[in-house]
C-alpha cells in the first residue's frame, strides 16, 4: 500500500517538476538569447546586468535599418516554402508508389534514401560550389530551393511511407475497383486519409529548410541569402557582438517557433497518426 | 449479363506457383462459391478475377471478351472486401456515390441510385454518418451498397462476413442470398466457412493448393465427393474416414461414412467403442466414441437426445449404402 501511494505522489508531484525542470533546461539558452537581444552589446557581456538592465530596442532597429532584415527574411520565406512544396511534390508519389506498389528493390532503396544522410555534408561542399559556379547558379534561389530538397528529400519520404503503409491496402484497391486512376487515388483517397501525416512531414521538412545553414551560408552571397546567413555575418572579425546577434537569432527562429506553436496539435496528431482503421 | 471464363490461367509469386493451370467457367447468374482452407488460393483468384492480381499467364474472358489485360474498373465488377474497405474519411453517402462519381454520373442521377441502394439496405437513417460511427454490420451494408450502385454484371466477395459475429453471419447470409435471388446477377463469393458454402452457393468450388478439387452443387457434394479431400472438407461435422482391414472389406483403400450416417446401439452392431464426450445440442446429439480400431476417434450424429454418458459402451453401425470409398490415391470409386 505504501508503494502503491508513494508512487502516485511522485505521480501528482515529481513528474510535473521533473518535465518543467527538463523544460527549463532545454528553455533557457533561447530565453537567454531573448533576454540578450534586449541588452546593450557593452551590458550583454558584463555578469552584473545578466539578469537586471535596461531594456533596448536598440539591436531590432539597428538590424531593420542596417543589416535589411526584411531582404534575408524574406528569401528564407522564398526558399523554405518554395523547397517544401517541392519535396512534397516529389515525396508524395515516390513514398505512394512505394508503400502500395512495393518492388523486391523498394527496401533497398529506402535504405539507399536514408544512407545519404550518413554522408558528412563537408565531403561534397567543394564539389558543389564548383558546380553551382559553373552552371551560373551560384547565390540563386534556384540552387538553395534545389538542394534544400535534396536534404530533405529522404526524411519526407521515409515519414510519409510510414504514415501511407498505414492506409489499408483493401482500400486503396476498393478505389481501383471504383474506378479511380492513380492521381484520383492520391487526390481522393490518400492525402484525405494521411493529412496528418503530410501536414506533420510538410511543418518539419519546412522548419528543417529555414534552419538550414551549412549550404545556405555556403551558396550564397547576397541575393539568395537567409536568415542563417545574416547571423553568421553578424558574427563580426572584431568580435562578437553579442546583444545584436541575440536579436538577429530571435528574430531568425522566432517565426518557426510561432508556427510550431501554432501546428503543436497538428503535429501531435500527425506523429500519432493510425486510426483509419 | 456476367458470364465469366477463366482459361489456363496461373499465378506464380516469384518461384513458387500458387495456382497450376486452371479452368473454370461461371455462367451467367450463378451463385458460385470458392471454398477451401486458408492458403488454398481462392481469395488470389477471385483477386485475379477482379483485376487486382495480374495473371502470370492464361486469360479471363467477360462475356465471351479477354478481360486479362483490362483494368479493375473498367471489367465491370464489384467487389466487397473481407475488411469492408470502406473510405473512413467519408459519409456513408459519399461512399456509395463514391463509384459512381468516379464515373463522371450527374448529380441527381448519383443521389437516386444512392438512395435507392440505401432503401434496399436499410441504410436510410446513416446515410450522413462516416464508417466509424457505424456496427460491423451497417459496415458491411455500406460495402454491399457501394457494390450495388454500379449495377455490375458480376459481384465478387472475399470473405465478406468473417469480421462479423456468429448472430450477425447467419442474417448476412441470409440477405446476400436473398438479394441473388432478386437480383440474378453473377456472384462470386470466397469463404473458408463450408456452411456458408452450402447454404448459398448454386455451385461449390471446392480449392486446395490452387487445384480446383471438386466443381458441384452442394448436395453432390455432400452425396458423392469425388475424393477424400472433399469428403472430408464438406459437412459438419466432418466426415469419419479411415482405411486399413475394415476399408479393406469394402474393396477400398479409404472409406468414409458421416456422422449423421451412422446408426448406435447400446447392445449390437458392427462396430464397438466406448463413449468419449457427448455434445447435447436439444435437437441433435454428436457423440464422440473411441476405442473403436478405426481411427482415433468416430463422431456420429444422432437425431434427438439419447441417454449416454462417457465410458460407456456404444455400438455403431454403418448405413451400407451411405459409405463412401475411395482408392489408393484417394479418388471415388463408385
Amino acid at each position: 500500500m505504501a508503494i502503491v501511494a508513494q508512487s502516485s505522489k511522485f505521480g501528482t508531484y515529481g513528474r510535473p517538476v521533473l518535465a518543467w525542470a527538463v523544460g527549463l533546461l532545454f528553455f533557457f539558452p533561447i530565453f537567454w538569447m531573448v533576454l540578450t537581444s534586449f541588452k546593450t552589446d557593452a551590458d550583454a557581456v558584463k555578469p552584473e546586468f545578466l539578469f537586471f538592465f535596461t531594456p533596448t530596442l536598440e539591436n531590432y532597429l539597428n538590424m531593420t535599418e542596417n543589416y535589411d532584415y526584411w531582404r534575408f527574411a524574406r528569401n528564407s520565406v522564398i526558399s523554405a516554402v518554395s523547397a517544401t512544396v517541392f519535396t512534397l511534390f516529389v515525396s508524395v508519389p515516390a513514398a505512394y508508389a512505394m508503400a502500395f506498389n512495393p518492388s523486391r528493390a523498394t527496401k533497398d532503396v529506402l535504405m539507399w534514401m536514408l544512407s545519404t544522410k550518413m554522408l558528412p555534408a563537408a565531403a561534397v561542399l567543394y564539389p558543389m560550389i564548383f558546380l553551382a559556379k559553373g552552371i551560373g547558379l551560384y547565390d540563386t534561389h534556384i540552387l538553395i530551393i534545389t538542394v534544400l530538397s535534396l536534404i530533405n528529400l529522404p526524411i519526407a519520404i521515409w515519414m510519409l511511407f510510414t504514415y501511407f503503409k498505414e492506409i489499408p491496402k483493401d482500400i486503396i484497391e476498393a478505389g481501383k475497383m471504383d474506378g479511380v486512376n492513380t492521381w484520383g487515388e492520391i487526390k481522393e483517397i490518400l492525402i484525405p486519409l494521411a493529412w496528418g501525416g503530410i501536414a506533420s512531414t510538410a511543418l518539419l521538412v519546412f522548419i528543417f529548410c529555414w534552419n538550414e545553414a551549412y549550404w545556405t551560408v555556403r551558396l550564397t552571397t547576397i541575393d539568395a541569402a537567409t536568415l542563417s546567413k545574416l547571423i553568421e555575418g553578424n558574427r563580426a572579425p572584431e568580435g562578437l557582438f553579442f546583444g545584436r546577434l541575440s536579436a538577429v537569432s530571435t528574430a531568425a527562429v522566432g517565426p518557426v517557433v510561432v508556427l510550431g506553436w501554432f501546428c503543436q496539435k497538428q503535429l501531435v496528431q500527425g506523429l500519432t497518426f493510425g486510426a483509419v482503421k | 449479363m456476367g458470364r465469366i471464363v477463366l482459361d489456363k490461367v496461373t499465378k506464380s509469386f516469384g518461384e513458387t506457383q500458387v495456382i497450376p493451370p486452371l479452368d473454370l467457367t461461371i455462367e451467367n447468374g450463378e451463385f458460385t462459391v470458392f471454398v477451401g482452407p486458408s492458403g488454398c488460393g481462392k481469395s488470389t483468384l477471385l483477386r485475379m478475377i477482379a483485376g487486382l492480381e495480374d495473371l502470370t499467364s492464361g486469360n479471363i474472358l467477360i462475356d465471351g471478351e479477354d478481360a486479362t489485360e483490362v483494368p479493375p474498373s473498367k471489367r465491370g465488377l464489384a467487389m466487397v472486401f473481407q475488411s469492408y474497405a470502406l473510405y473512413p474519411h467519408m459519409t456513408v453517402r459519399k461512399n456509395i456515390g463514391f463509384p459512381l462519381r468516379m464515373e463522371k454520373m450527374s448529380q441527381a442521377e448519383i443521389d437516386e441510385r444512392v438512395e435507392a441502394a440505401a432503401k434496399s439496405l436499410n441504410l436510410v437513417d446513416y446515410l450522413d454518418r462516416k464508417p466509424g460511427q457505424l456496427s460491423g454490420g451497417q459496415r458491411q451494408r455500406v460495402a454491399i451498397g457501394r457494390a450495388i450502385v454500379r449495377d455490375p454484371s458480376a459481384f465478387l466477395f472475399d470473405e465478406p462476413l468473417s469480421n462479423l459475429d456468429a448472430a450477425l453471419r447467419v442474417g448476412m447470409r441470409l440477405e446476400i442470398s436473398e438479394m441473388h435471388e432478386r437480383m440474378q446477377t453473377t456472384m462470386i463469393y470466397v469463404t473458408h466457412d463450408q456452411v456458408e458454402a452450402m447454404t448459398m452457393a448454386d455451385r461449390i468450388v471446392v480449392l486446395q493448393a490452387g487445384v480446383i478439387e471438386q466443381v458441384g452443387t452442394p448436395l453432390e457434394l455432400y452425396h458423392k465427393p469425388q475424393n477424400v479431400f472433399v469428403a472430408g472438407f464438406i459437412g459438419s461435422p466432418k466426415m469419419n474416414i479411415f482405411s486399413g482391414p475394415e476399408a479393406e472389406k469394402h474393396g477400398a483403400a479409404t472409406i468414409g461414412i458421416r456422422p449423421e450416417h451412422t446408426d448406435v446401439s447400446m447392445s449390437e452392431g458392427t462396430w464397438k467403442g466406448t463413449v468419449g464426450v457427448a455434445e447435447h445440442l436439444g435437437s441433435d446429439t454428436f457423440i464422440h466414441v473411441h476405442n473403436t480400431g478405426l481411427a482415433d476417434m468416430i463422431t456420429v450424429r444422432i437425431s434427438g437426445d439419447i441417454s449416454v454418458k462417457h465410458g460407456d459402451t456404444i455400438y455403431l453401425t454403418p448405413q451400407a449404402e451411405q459409405i463412401h470409398k475411395f482408392d489408393a490415391q484417394g479418388l471415388r470409386i463408385e
